[in-house]
């Protein structure tokens, strides 16, 4: 009986810091959508906070299209 | 289709509805925490459910193929043996719904496949090192790597994001959400529609209606696809409740959290070869959701039953497997019993089930406890688990599944009376 450490241990790994950094990415791109909600409330802009969101979802929407293509990729 | 006899068309019937049961059972994986939290409606969700699962049994047929070429020797095995184990397999699948308890379909088939072959062909055949590394350890280490990942994942975006509840945060996680359940849907889609696809390919090779070494026909991957999306759409929703409410209670950013751990080690475990089992992966990221936030509390009585019922899955599928195909051992009129038997179960359990109905209209309701028959039944499936489960389904529950089971021993004339204690499988289990 041989268990494969190695691969439990890079899938605890792998599982771990792309949860981690995906969830990350995506709040800071809510942070930054609600800051521009402040500021329109009080009628300034936050320019560089909605940029900075949209930087952020996008890399979210590159790592769904990632594991779309793992899915598909399988076959 | 001249060699297409009956046994075989019985095996693929049972095939496709041991794929519906593992549609609905597993909906829960994929929706619950999208339906607890409020991001979607629970009928849409499902539906969207349904239809990626149907989407996802069409884009490969690698783990189909990794069933029917090579994993078991094709000359070898009957189809009356690969009935069995879908017997098993089912009505492991029907019971821990009827109890709302998330249980992986993949243990249960495996079980059902165990214990068939025991029966048929003896202890020698199982390999026990392979049960460990293919089984075991996977079923404890899903939780735990899920489990970590959506903690630490929770933690962040608790610690990063402050408290603001702006208009775009609640959008926003919604939209996350759905998107991480997506995925999971698709994922499972692909992975477990095929399993069936891999069953019945199996079943008909070795019933010689296909050239061994074939791909899956179209007809195989349209019906599995459909009959996962079917029983996906109709909805577990005593497992949702269980998986989304009974276990913590979820925050929108939460249940993102928790769905796209559950996506990624799902997505990272069958990419790097250490498969893990999606029902096990979930609920341990639910768990490590809920634990994630300041103030969260995970019930540790529902997660010590759910982990019971996890122990459980593979030797319970594995008795009545050994017990069906010891029937169909008997020749044509043993598997006409098993048929009958099955049937005849499914159909009490259905009828229990609908003395306390959970579906669509009630799955988020604000309960502190699920109530009536799902209270008791899960009440009952606490350590020691022996004998319980049955005695715990309320007493005239049993008493319709022993007068099922009685009219399986009249058909058979081979089956022995329930017993006085049922056996640990429960009441399929005690009669077969």
């Amino acid at each position: 009986m041989k268990i494969d450490w190695a691969a439990l241990g890079s899938v605890l790994g792998v599982s771990v810091v792309f949860t981690v950094g995906l969830v990350a990415l995506f709040t800071l791109g809510i942070n930054g959508l609600s800051r521009r909600e402040r500021a329109a409330a009080q009628g300034g802009s936050a320019g560089l906070a909605v940029t900075g969101a949209y930087v952020c979802f996008a890399a979210c929407a590159a790592a769904v299209a990632y594991g779309i293509y793992l899915i598909v990729g399988k076959g | 289709m001249e060699s297409f006899s009956l046994i075989l068309a019985i095996v693929v019937v049972t095939a496709l509805a041991f794929d519906f049961t593992n549609g609905f059972h597993d909906t829960a994986n994929a929706m619950a925490t999208t339906i607890s939290t409020g991001a979607l409606k629970p009928k849409i969700a499902v539906t969207m459910s349904a239809a990626l699962n149907l989407a996802g049994a069409f884009l490969s047929v690698e783990v189909a193929n990794t069933i029917s070429k090579g994993l078991v020797d094709e000359t070898g095995i009957r189809p009356e043996v690969i009935f069995a184990a879908l017997v098993g397999a089912i009505l492991w699948n029907l019971l821990t719904w009827l109890v709302g308890l998330p249980s992986s379909s993949s243990h249960a088939l495996m079980g059902g496949l165990v214990g068939a072959t025991v029966a048929s062909a003896g202890f020698d055949a199982v390999h026990g090192g392979v049960l460990v590394t293919k089984v075991l350890l996977p079923a404890v280490a899903a939780p735990v790597v899920a489990g970590l990942a959506s903690f630490l994942a929770t933690r962040l975006s608790y610690g990063v994001g402050g408290t603001g509840d702006t208009e775009a945060t609640r959008k926003g996680y919604r939209a996350g959400q759905i998107a991480s359940a997506g995925l999971v849907s698709l994922a499972h889609g692909t992975n477990d529609a095929q399993k069936t696809m891999g069953i019945i390919t199996l079943a008909l090779i070795a019933g010689g209606s296909l050239a061994p070494g074939s791909n899956p026909p179209t007809w195989v991957i349209l019906s599995a696809g459909l009959a996962i999306a079917l029983g996906t759409y109709i909805g577990g929703w005593r497992i949702i409740r269980t998986m989304g409410k009974g276990l913590t209670d979820l925050e929108p950013r939460q249940g993102f959290a928790a769905q796209t751990g559950a996506a990624t080690a799902i997505l990272a475990s069958s990419h790097l070869g250490f498969s893990l089992s999606t029902t096990h992966v979930v609920s341990g990221s639910v768990m490590g959701a809920g634990l994630g936030r300041k103030g969260g509390v995970v019930r540790w009585s529902t997660a010590t039953r759910m982990a019971v019922a996890w122990v459980l899955t593979l030797p319970a599928a594995a008795l009545v497997g050994a017990g069906a195909e010891s029937v169909t051992d008997l020749g044509d009129w043993g598997t006409a019993a098993v048929a009958v038997f099955l049937v005849a179960a499914s159909a009490a359990i259905w009828k229990i089930s609908r003395r306390e109905v959970v579906d669509h209209t009630n799955v988020v309701e604000e309960t502190g406890e699920p109530a009536g028959v799902v209270t008791t039944a899960i009440a009952a499936v606490t350590p020691p688990p022996a004998g319980q489960i049955a005695d715990g389904l309320t007493v005239p529950a049993a008493g319709e599944l022993a007068s099922a089971g009685l009219t399986t021993a009249g058909l058979t004339a081979t089956i022995p009376a329930p017993a006085a204690e049922p056996a640990p499988a429960a009441p399929p289990a005690a009669t077969v």
